[in-house]
């Protein structure tokens, strides 16, 4: 019997040949800088020393100048915190799980969400670091270093600990899976370029030479990274999570909180991913590679990420009606009708209904709609930290401490200077380095036919 | 081996013995090397400079240079050049003293150390104060050291000398006919001899006493029914019933002190005492007292007399008396009240706070009804803290107004402010041609008088008081003047050309003379040392010198006498069971007072034990007129009123009180100042012009023509604690009534269980359900525990500033207290019940008049502490004796113990809280002088670290080396904590649990078993039990004396 297979649409669009691909790529690190990337990175830049500038005076003044209180203890500092981890998390889940389970429409996408992982992590960071009320001693403090304090050491029972050893890792893998996922395409951009850049570049691609033993290698050193990292991408949220739920806080004290924070997680970043992409994708006319299949393909993870986060919520507020804690039931009382409902709602509006709306295949596929409810969906997120956060700590076990927390201009100016840091980050990575990664692009645009793209040239070169 | 003769040589030259080579042969390099190229000089056995010796200058010249470069901040210390005999640095002296403030009085001991006075504790050698404290007295003590004071004498305005000032007030005094001295109460006998030796030097001399808080109406009424003008002595302790018509007596009435003590003696429940007693409370604010009786009953100030005269003729219909011709009015609990006095007769007390003679007659009429006098009220030991006449010190205003008066010396007296007529005397007082001021800085007062003839502060000073008839107190310096004042009893002994004019001198010739041949001591100067070194003397009951100089002393044969008529017609028209008017009701703070010590930002920033308020005064209101005017009151942010009565409008911000009497409104006097000092100025209303005086008495209710009006101007009160209820928490708040306690006294004991996965069935204690080790095991050697009494604590405060003082607890300020930042150490945490408990809303909502709960909160030091184990760097930890202790310097301030600490009782430092300018109201660490009244074995935290009780750590190890010292184990008499040290009820109780000696092990009932300890008293428990973090501090639940069918 013979079966034959559904030929797979392909996953890049626009007949490219492999030429038109390096092309397309390379010219955008070539060409000047467009007036748009000006404006953009003008942008970035006033942000980041906007929100500079909010830094600068809370590190001088201390952290006073935020709207903390001896009841909320941590708001915006831990929210942006763990948002911005979560948003890191789409880039190694992208280009790892998925390339362990050989889903190659991420290859289109997997360079860029891998840029923003490292440039989100690295806002995350600032966060642990700035919150301290020291950060000149508690920047190393933290860490297992030998010292001549004595015999002091570090509380390895502290998930804050566990956090600084999970990021640090995380950020590690994803920094090296990332770099070496660069240097084939910077060899590219170094055998096309002239003069200094030809020098940069080629220190960039670490000698790449293309053979297939390097090739192998490669591929290789991928593989491993990719399993390494795989685990990275369950545990590094796993451990966020942790701080609040080894603590004794009601509404912090949950088991459910690593598998409902990983998906939260996967959630927000798909939605990073999302957003950042359909602009990339426009300003660099790359709508060949990033195709309506991939952004389908991603509101489908969305959707699904959306749905478990959602099923979480409606277990905590079960759990907390069955354990009969009165502390626990009113924690979920107070955050559904306490004086933060508002941001319960918005929390549930964006995250659980928002994402609902991508069981319409209109809906899925269009542009806009994508764009829209990608950013609704991270703004849900950000809710989601903050509810966790501040509606369980002001108003825990005593009601003499009952408090609310009102954010400062500087809480603010720092949630900013993140921004501009990232976006500042994300466009320099656009302009300097390949947006997409040239080499394993070149190895699918076969996918959808018999001949080949070279093939085709020549039989139209043949034609005419 | 055998000897050989064979010998080796290195080279010929050796062998030979040449003389070149002997010269180098102990040379490392025998032959001359280049490496010291230029020192081939002729002295070649000196060696040049090797290229180590090149790095070595090299590191230090550079090393030098960078640090030259940096400078560090100099900070001096200066050594003792020849040590004071009595000063060993690093260890505290200990000076009895007194605390004198106009009438009030408080026995203490001043803690010193390298001769800075830093900490107030009570004298437990007093037969008046007992030992106990109040705010205003542990906070003095930053008073000493308030930068606004005055460093030298002032004639008009400019900066002068003694001397200079002297003869200029003698000259202008030789010219003046009438003279006046105008004080508030003065308690010290000596120093009422000096302004005696002053009056006879000027015969035109008249001395005016007022007091700011008046209680001229009760001398008057004991004048009236007595005969005797003064105020007796009440027992508290002695009373079986309490009826307190809106008396403050655990606040701010007369002494307060004295009375907390003896109310707290009658609250206390243990194996052996299992009565207490039973206290109403008729008022209209929400007082202090009232929050702590059993019965609390809201009236408006207008039915205040009528109340009054209601249980006299119920009392009177019992034993068949006459009564009074008015009519009744119809208050819950008042049959209740009446039947409780008549069973108690003889062991009851009422008293009011009324300034009206009339109601004090009839309250006097009451207690001898009742048969209190000579029990619960001592007629024949007379009380001295309220000497003010208000009709003399009217006469003063009237005579300045005419320009009677040539001159006056407002003694240590700032009546431009804190008297209802100061407005009048502010444009008067240009007309006497003489002004003299004693006061420490420029007060309201001393701006507008000519000359300023600063005094010392108390803690400066040599003085004595005499706050009860027989009972002397003395008070002496423990520090040099530290400003070139002088005290004012030396200035009046100067003017008067007096001989001796060393006050020190003068007392100890006084005492010599007066109490000496009474005491019957046999010499004067081992009686002398002797009562310095009690500080309090208790004479024989017949020695009564100074005070009292009227004719009354002897009061003892008076009899009662009273006209039922003419009073029954005063109550007619000046009371009214019914009002509908709007009422204002003026109160004092417990800190802030009548705003003497107004400059003291300890007190400004101890929340108002009921409003929870900081920094302001208020209009407080009731919850139905909120509800009638729609407003409400959330995180503090109100609107602004204004109210006017007799043509003078006040503006403040409304708060809501619960419990508030409807149709009443209260405000705090004591605010409002104008020159005092920056930490004051410009903070709340003043209230003093609206005090009622057209009685003749100061009155502090206003009943008829107030017009209150609320504005749409916003502001926000500053509240330490903004939610009202417990919501219902029985593992925090736990309490009983005394008849159900009686027959199990465990009774309203909640002892929360945790389901294990055998299902409901199989509940177990939450101690059992545990990961942790048991660490309370390993406290082998101490195990530091504390047992707070809820219902012995009366939430007054105390505490809180004994703290502070004690552990450097920085001040804050009114903005950082709205950012809710305060970072007292030791909160009171106050809960009010709610009316209606179905569902959160409602459990949220205080009741219209709600039973009130105290709760000191600090650190529980947890055996399975939370915050522990949550930080990154170990900065917090658990000792070997169930202290859980923070290291400060290995603190980076992630918070994330703040945040995991069920009590909340963790503080952050959010800013550089000394040095710093943002904090100009930290006064004891922005400048050098406040800085003095720093502890030293308490760091001062640094920005960014978490701090928290310490359980006194310091006095711990100190009282530790005591007993080492000693050779012995440490006792109960050896350590204890700043807040068990100040409570004046007794209800805190530190100690080592493993000591069964020790108070607390009595307490809390241990049982020692092997190495196994339980606490068996049935009151006993600790806060969120569920949770098992296993607190060493516990609360023995709170019992209310009601009846059953009103819980």
């Amino acid at each position: 019997m013979q079966v034959v297979s559904p030929v797979r649409g392909s996953l890049i669009t626009g007949k490219k040949t492999y030429h038109q691909v390096t092309d397309d790529i390379c010219s955008r690190v070539e060409e000047k800088p467009s007036k748009s990337w000006m404006i953009a990175m003008a942008c970035s830049l006033g942000a980041l020393s906007l929100g500079g500038y909010a830094l600068i005076v809370t590190l001088w003044e201390g952290i006073g100048m935020w709207g903390l209180n001896k009841t909320v203890g941590w708001a915006w500092d831990i929210t942006n915190f763990v948002w911005w981890i979560g948003i890191g998390h789409a880039g190694t889940l992208i280009s790892a799980i998925l390339l362990l389970f050989r889903q190659k429409w991420r290859m289109s996408i997997n360079r860029a969400a891998e840029a923003m992982t490292i440039f989100a992590v690295i806002c995350a960071a600032v966060f642990p670091i700035m919150h301290m009320g020291r950060p000149w001693l508690g920047f190393y403090w933290a860490l297992p270093l030998p010292n001549t304090f004595g015999s002091l050491w570090i509380n390895f029972h502290s998930p804050l600990l566990w956090d600084v050893f999970a990021i640090s890792t995380y950020f590690t893998v994803s920094l090296v899976f990332w770099y070496l996922g660069m240097i084939p395409d910077f060899a590219t951009i170094r055998d096309r370029a002239k003069g200094v850049s030809k020098i940069i570049y080629g220190a960039l691609s670490f000698g790449w030479d293309g053979a297939a033993k390097t090739w192998s290698r490669y591929e290789t050193v991928s593989l491993i990274l990719a399993g390494l990292a795989t685990p990275l991408v369950l545990s590094v949220h796993t451990i966020v999570s942790m701080d609040f739920a080894t603590s004794v806080i009601p509404g912090w004290h949950t088991t459910i909180f690593p598998p409902y924070f990983v998906a939260g997680a996967i959630f927000s970043g798909f939605a990073m991913v999302m957003t950042l992409m359909l602009v990339t994708r426009k300003v660099y006319k790359l709508e060949d590679y990033i195709t309506i299949k991939h952004i389908e393909l991603m509101n489908i993870i969305i959707m699904v990420t959306g749905s478990i986060v959602g099923v979480a919520y409606i277990t905590e507020l079960f759990m907390a009606w069955y354990s009969g804690v009165e502390y626990e039931q009113y924690a979920f009382f107070n955050r559904t009708a306490g004086p933060y409902w508002w941001a319960y709602a918005i929390m549930m509006t964006c995250n659980v209904i928002s994402p609902q709306l991508f069981w319409f295949k209109k809906i899925r596929t269009s542009i806009a709609a994508s764009f829209i409810l990608s950013i609704v969906v991270n703004i849900g997120m950000w809710f989601e930290r903050f509810v966790i956060i501040v509606t369980s700590l002001h108003r825990d076990y005593l009601p003499s401490s009952w408090a609310m927390f009102h954010p400062t201009v500087y809480d603010m100016g720092i949630y900013l200077f993140t921004f501009g840091f990232f976006f500042t980050a994300f466009f320099l990575f656009a302009k300097f380095f390949p947006v997409i990664n040239m080499a394993e692009i070149k190895a699918i645009l076969k996918s959808d036919s018999d001949t080949t793209p070279a093939e085709k040239s020549v039989t139209q070169n043949i034609n005419q | 081996m055998s000897n050989s003769n064979k010998k080796y040589w290195k080279g010929l030259e050796q062998l030979t013995n040449d003389p070149e080579f002997v010269k180098y042969a102990d040379k490392e390099f025998p032959e001359y090397l280049p490496i010291n190229g230029n020192k081939q000089s002729s002295d070649e056995s000196v060696e040049g400079s090797s290229r180590r010796d090149f790095l070595k200058i090299m590191g230090f010249s550079v090393a030098a240079a960078s640090l030259a470069a940096c400078e560090a901040p100099i900070r001096k210390a200066i050594p003792y050049l020849n040590k004071p005999e009595e000063i060993d640095p690093g260890v505290a002296n200990y000076y009895a003293s007194t605390f004198t403030q106009g009438g009030d009085y408080c026995s203490i001991v001043v803690k010193t150390r390298e001769g800075r006075p830093i900490k107030i504790q009570g004298n437990k050698l007093s037969k008046v104060t007992n030992g106990g404290v109040n705010a205003q007295v542990e906070a003095s003590v930053l008073s000493l050291y308030d930068q606004e004071r005055l460093v030298t004498p002032y004639a008009n305005g400019q900066k002068t000398d003694w001397e200079s000032l002297d003869k200029e007030i003698k000259n202008a005094l030789a010219a003046s006919k009438n003279i006046r001295i105008v004080s508030n109460t003065i308690l010290s006998p000596s120093t009422k001899k000096a302004i005696n030796e002053f009056i006879a030097a000027y015969p035109g001399c008249k001395h005016v006493v007022y007091d700011p808080d008046s209680a001229y109406g009760m001398v008057k009424a004991n004048q009236d029914t007595f005969g005797m003008g003064g105020l007796p002595t009440y027992d508290f302790s002695k009373a079986e019933v309490i009826v307190s018509l809106a008396a403050d007596f655990l606040g701010t009435w007369i002494t307060p002190i004295t009375f907390i003590n003896q109310y707290a003696k009658r609250r206390k429940l243990n194996k052996v005492q299992k009565e207490m007693s039973r206290h109403f409370q008729f008022e209209s604010n929400m007082s202090l007292t009232g929050s702590n009786a059993d019965y609390r009953i809201p009236v408006k100030a207008s039915q205040q007399g009528l109340i009054a005269a209601t249980l006299y003729n119920k009392l009177a219909g019992k034993s068949g008396k006459g009564t009074l011709n008015t009519s009744s009015v119809d208050v819950p609990f008042i049959d209740k009240a009446v039947d409780a006095l008549w069973k108690a007769k003889g062991k009851s007390l009422v008293v009011s706070g009324s300034n009206d003679p009339d109601v004090q007659s009839i309250v006097n009429a009451i207690n001898q009804l009742l048969g209190n006098y000579g029990t619960t009220i001592d007629l024949n030991s007379q009380v001295y803290h309220r000497q003010g006449s208000d009709p003399e010190m009217s006469q003063f205003i009237d005579d300045v107004a005419g320009g009677r008066i040539d001159a006056v010396i407002f003694y240590n007296a700032n009546p431009v402010y804190d008297h209802p007529q100061g407005g009048v005397l502010k444009t008067e007082l240009k007309n006497i041609a003489l002004k003299i001021s004693t006061s420490d800085r420029m007060d309201e007062t001393s701006v507008l008088s000519d000359f300023v003839a600063p005094d010392h502060h108390y803690l400066e000073s040599w003085n004595d008081a005499q706050p009860q008839k027989g009972q002397l107190s003395l008070c002496q310096p423990g520090i040099t003047p530290l400003f070139n004042t002088r005290q004012a009893q030396s200035s009046f002994l100067t003017w008067a050309g007096a001989d001796e004019t060393n006050f020190h001198k003068f007392l100890q010739k006084n005492w010599q003379d007066s109490y000496f041949p009474e005491s019957g001591a046999q010499d004067f100067e081992n009686f002398w040392n002797q009562s310095l070194y009690d500080g309090v003397v208790e004479l024989a009951e017949s020695t009564d010198t100074e005070q009292g100089s009227e004719e009354n002393d002897d009061i003892g044969s008076n009899e009662f006498t009273i006209d039922l008529n003419a009073i029954s017609s005063a109550l007619k028209s000046n009371y009214h069971p019914e009002s509908t008017e709007t009422e204002l009701v003026l109160y004092q703070k417990v800190g802030v007072g009548t705003g003497s010590q107004a400059n003291n930002p300890w007190l400004q920033e101890l929340p108002d034990p009921v409003s929870k308020a900081v920094w302001d005064n208020y209009f407080t209101i009731s919850q139905k007129f909120a509800r009638e005017n729609g407003l409400s009151m959330v995180e503090g942010k109100t609107k602004i009123a204004t109210l006017s009565v007799n043509g003078i409008s006040v503006s403040a911000p409304v708060l809501i009180q619960p419990g508030q009497a409807h149709g009443t409104i209260g405000l705090a006097l004591g605010y409002g100042r104008k020159h005092v000092g920056r930490v004051a100025e410009g903070l709340g209303t003043d209230a003093f012009p609206l005090v009622d005086r057209s009685t003749g008495t100061l009155r502090y209710e206003i009943t008829k023509g107030i017009t209150f009006e609320v504005t749409t101007a916003d502001h926000q009160i500053a509240q330490t604690q903004t939610h009202e209820t417990f919501m219902g928490r029985e593992t925090v708040i736990q309490e009983t009534i005394l008849s159900k306690y009686q027959q199990d006294p465990a009774a309203g004991q909640f002892a929360p269980k945790i389901s294990t996965w055998k299902g409901d069935k199989d509940k177990v204690a939450p101690h059992t359900v545990t990961l942790w080790k048991h660490h309370k095991e390993k406290y082998v050697n101490h195990h530091w525990g504390m047992a707070i009494d809820l219902n012995s604590c009366i939430g007054c405060g105390t505490c809180t500033v004994a703290c502070q003082a004690e552990n450097n607890v920085p001040v804050v300020g009114r903005e950082e207290v709205l950012n809710r930042r305060e970072m007292h150490w030791l909160r009171i945490d106050r809960y009010y019940s709610s009316s209606d408990v179905d569902s959160y809303a409602s459990l949220e909502q205080a009741a219209e008049n709600p039973e009130v709960t105290f709760q000191p909160m600090l650190c529980q030091h947890c055996n399975n502490a939370p915050c522990e184990t949550v930080c990154p760097v170990a900065a917090t930890t658990h000792s070997t004796e169930g202290l859980n202790q923070m290291a400060y310097n290995r603190c980076i301030g992630t918070r994330y113990c703040a945040n995991n600490c069920p009590y909340k009782v963790r503080r952050f430092n959010w800013f550089k809280y000394h040095d710093n300018t943002r904090f100009p109201e930290n006064s004891s660490m922005n400048n050098s002088l406040g800085r003095m009244v720093l502890n030293p074995d308490v760091t001062v935290r640094s920005r960014g670290v978490m701090e928290k009780c310490t359980m006194c750590v310091q006095k711990i190890q100190a009282g530790k080396l005591v007993a080492k010292s000693a050779g012995r184990r440490p006792t109960d008499s050896d350590i204890d904590t700043a807040c068990a040290i100040a409570c004046p009820s007794n209800a805190i109780v530190f100690g080592d649990m493993n000591n069964p000696e020790s108070k607390i092990a009595e307490v809390l009932q241990i049982k020692y078993q092997d190495r196994h300890k339980t606490v068996e008293e049935p009151r006993a428990y600790t806060v969120l039990q569920e949770i098992n973090v296993d607190p060493n501090i516990f609360y023995l639940r709170k019992v209310r004396n009601k009846d059953d069918n009103n819980a």
